[in-house]
């Protein structure tokens, strides 16, 4: 699980562990719940595979966590939601596109109904992790939306 | 991994019988694997007499109501008086909590208890939180008038009511204003703040926010004084191990950190010149219940006689009733599954039977669709229909502590306890427990272990059913969709709340948060008697809590990974 062992010999195009790549994860919570053991889980679990991970008490605003993912140029935005936070989700995905942060790939951890992770999804969720899901899962998945959000970053700034 | 049966363990191996039986054991189980339970104690295969004379702890276990209270802490237990049926209720507007509530009530629930929107909980009122999350954990009250109509019908004088209500406990303040409208005397009212322990909150982040550690200190003893001259039926500490295990402690340590603060809490009351046998006797605990079925047994057992000697001993009571350990326990919502959730109702089954057979006072069980959503109405109603099965059809509260005496659950309660004081001597040796969670080391602990266990989980050696062995393709049927609470019912509560704001006079509230600042600034004010003062003039949970934490300091919890 961690990036200074011997580099995979397969390299694998969506980020695999051999590469120098280490993507740049904020795991926060937003809303009203401070329940954090997933969030602090996930986020020694991201730091254990070689990322460079900002984490926050509980808690942020919407525009606290815009703020923080372009001040710390984040590829992926964790949030963990226990008890119904990820209802504001889509305001944040809004808020980060009006910031110009459209690359930027966001996950939810947690407990999300089967009717509202759709929601969630339809609104720019990359992926929502269940209660069950394996760290080594939602690693390698980070590390592969981290690329993708650096791709089309380089993408947007190429058009422009 | 495995490794041959470590023949030291079977102690006492003399008779010819036992040298037999040692001797079958390891002909038929080959290579034995070595079991730990969470708390990290070897498991044996087998217990007999010699385990419990090998532990060196060979007081007689006594009988129940009697010091040490290792059998339970009355004389009747739950033959004469069953535990308190108490679910956690907590939904939409205060119409929609009222209507859940007595249709528990209805059902065989016997006390009340509220658990709030975690708006309420943050500080907030309702008209400055994002609408979307009014009133989907918890119900959404921010003044007297809301708490009036959450118990409408219900008669506060005689039923026990748990308010989930960290310092500086508006909801009670709003509760007694409630029954003072209707002429009841708070001296007859009864129940428990049930999450008055900052320091639980302060490591385990559940709720911590709305003071800062100094002044929720402060708040907290003057909540315990008043309460014990104007309510002295109520219980105004209740010292939480729930947090701290849902958190990732063990159970031995979620007891260690929870006695600890007992301590402290007591300590900081007879530093007040506050005498321990008369606030004793209304401390009250608050604990998890997991899986770990024999393990949860013996922590409850062993965590009843270590607080009755501390009692006596350390805290100077001289009345039996003070080193009563009176609890309430939930069944833990963190070993439920969204895989497969109708197993959760046996998981909830089980970890229930540890509690009862672990001697509870009180008992919240978890509704199984928990770990997709916050439960519904159906998901309530079995939880609730578990303990009546368990009562009375199952029979398990014919006879007082039926596992005592058991060669195994005796000797772990002896290992549990050894382990629970060896975690109560490191919080000493940091100072005690304000310091030792104010320095991060309960923090760190905790994380530690729920590490430990989450590697546990991802390597198959903790089994959990649906999610790491026996998995079935995903049933949606069994998650209906969630329904959250009518938007056009909270726009309309909200409106009534701004409503009823504005019309205030204005100097009366500023009169009545005058009178916050002016308890809080000297140290023979009562704060907590400002707050049911200030509850009483109309100001809201939001107005209370700002000025509070401008008087008393912000709350940051602590934050380690």
């Amino acid at each position: 699980m961690n990036e200074n062992e011997a580099p995979s010999p397969q390299p694998s195009p969506a980020g695999g562990r051999g590469s120098d790549f280490r993507p740049r994860v904020l795991v926060t919570k937003i809303g009203l719940d401070g329940h954090d053991r997933g969030s602090r889980i996930v986020a020694a679990a991201c730091r254990d595979a070689g990322m460079e991970v900002i984490y926050t008490p509980p808690w942020q605003s919407i525009p606290a966590v815009v703020k923080l993912t372009m001040e710390e140029d984040v590829d992926v935005v964790g949030i963990s939601s226990l008890a119904t936070d990820h209802l504001i989700v889509p305001k944040l995905m809004t808020a980060l596109r009006e910031a110009g942060l459209g690359n930027v790939r966001v996950v939810v951890g947690g407990i999300v109904p089967d009717n509202e992770e759709k929601l969630l999804i339809e609104a720019g969720v990359r992926e929502v992790f269940h209660p069950g899901s394996t760290m080594d899962d939602i690693t390698t998945r980070i590390r592969d939306y981290a690329r993708e959000s650096r791709r089309a970053a380089a993408d947007a700034e190429v058009k422009t | 991994m495995n490794k041959p049966i470590d023949p030291t363990i079977l102690t006492g191996a003399t008779s010819p019988a036992r040298e037999r039986w040692e001797r079958d054991y390891g002909a038929d189980i080959g290579t034995d694997r070595a079991v730990e339970n969470v708390s990290g104690i070897p498991i044996q295969p087998l217990y007999t007499a010699d385990d419990r004379a090998a532990s060196g702890n060979d007081d007689a276990l006594g009988y129940p109501g009697q010091p040490d209270y290792t059998r339970g802490i009355y004389a009747t237990m739950h033959r004469g008086r069953t535990w308190t049926q108490r679910q956690l209720v907590g939904l939409g507007t205060p119409a929609d909590y009222n209507q859940r509530l007595l249709g528990l009530l209805d059902r065989g629930a016997t006390a009340v208890s509220l658990i709030p929107c975690n708006s309420v909980y943050r500080g907030y009122d309702m008209d400055s939180v994002e609408p979307e999350l009014l009133g989907t954990c918890g119900v959404v009250v921010n003044n007297a008038d809301h708490m009036d109509r959450c118990l409408e019908g219900v008669d506060v004088g005689e039923i026990s009511c748990a308010m989930n209500d960290p310092s500086p406990f508006t909801l009670l303040a709003f509760m007694l204003v409630a029954a003072e409208r209707r002429g009841i005397d708070w001296k007859r009212i009864s129940g428990t703040s049930n999450q008055s322990d900052y320091l639980s909150h302060y490591v385990a982040n559940h709720m911590f926010y709305r003071l800062s550690l100094p002044g929720a200190r402060r708040v907290l003893m003057d909540h315990i004084a008043w309460c014990r001259q104007h309510a002295p039926r109520w219980n105004p500490m209740s010292v939480v191990g729930q947090h701290t295990q849902q958190a990732g402690a063990t159970p031995a340590e979620a007891m260690a950190f929870t006695l600890s603060a007992a301590v402290q809490n007591a300590e900081d009351c007879i530093a007040r010149g506050m005498n321990p046998d008369e606030f004793l006797p209304r401390f009250t605990f608050f604990f998890d219940i997991s899986l770990s079925f024999f393990e949860e047994i013996a922590k409850f057992r062993a965590g009843r006689r270590i607080w009755a000697r501390l009692a006596k001993e350390r805290l100077g009571a001289k009345s039996e009733k003070a080193g009563r350990f009176k609890f309430h326990a939930q069944t833990s919502g963190v070993d439920l599954t969204r895989q497969q959730p109708l197993n959760n109702i046996a998981r909830v089954t089980a970890q229930a039977m540890a509690g009862i057979f672990g001697g509870l006072q009180s008992l919240h069980t978890d509704a199984y669709d928990e770990a997709y959503a916050t439960p519904s109405e159906a998901g309530a109603r079995i939880a609730v229909a578990t303990q009546n099965i368990l009562r009375e059809e199952a029979h398990l509260t014919d006879v007082i502590d039926p596992l005592g005496g058991s060669f195994y659950v005796e000797s772990l309660t002896d290992q549990m306890e050894d382990k629970i004081v060896t975690i109560m001597r490191t919080i000493d040796e940091a100072g005690g427990m304000y310091k030792a969670v104010e320095s991060g080391l309960v923090q760190r602990m905790i994380g530690a272990s729920a590490m430990r266990f989450q590697r546990k989980v991802e390597a198959g050696e903790q089994v959990v059913v649906g999610v790491n062995k026996y998995q079935a393709a995903d049933d949606f049927a069994n998650r209906p969709p969630v329904e959250r609470p009518d938007a056009a019912a909270m726009r309309r509560h909200l409106d009534a709340f701004r409503d009823a704001k504005a019309a205030r006079s204005s100097s009366a509230v500023a009169q009545a948060l005058d009178g916050l600042t002016r308890a809080a600034e000297t140290a023979r004010g009562n704060v907590f008697g400002a707050v049911v003062d200030g509850a009483r003039a109309g100001l809201t949970n939001e107005e209370i809590c700002t000025r509070l934490r401008r008087d008393l300091g912000f709350g940051q919890p602590l934050v380690i990974i």
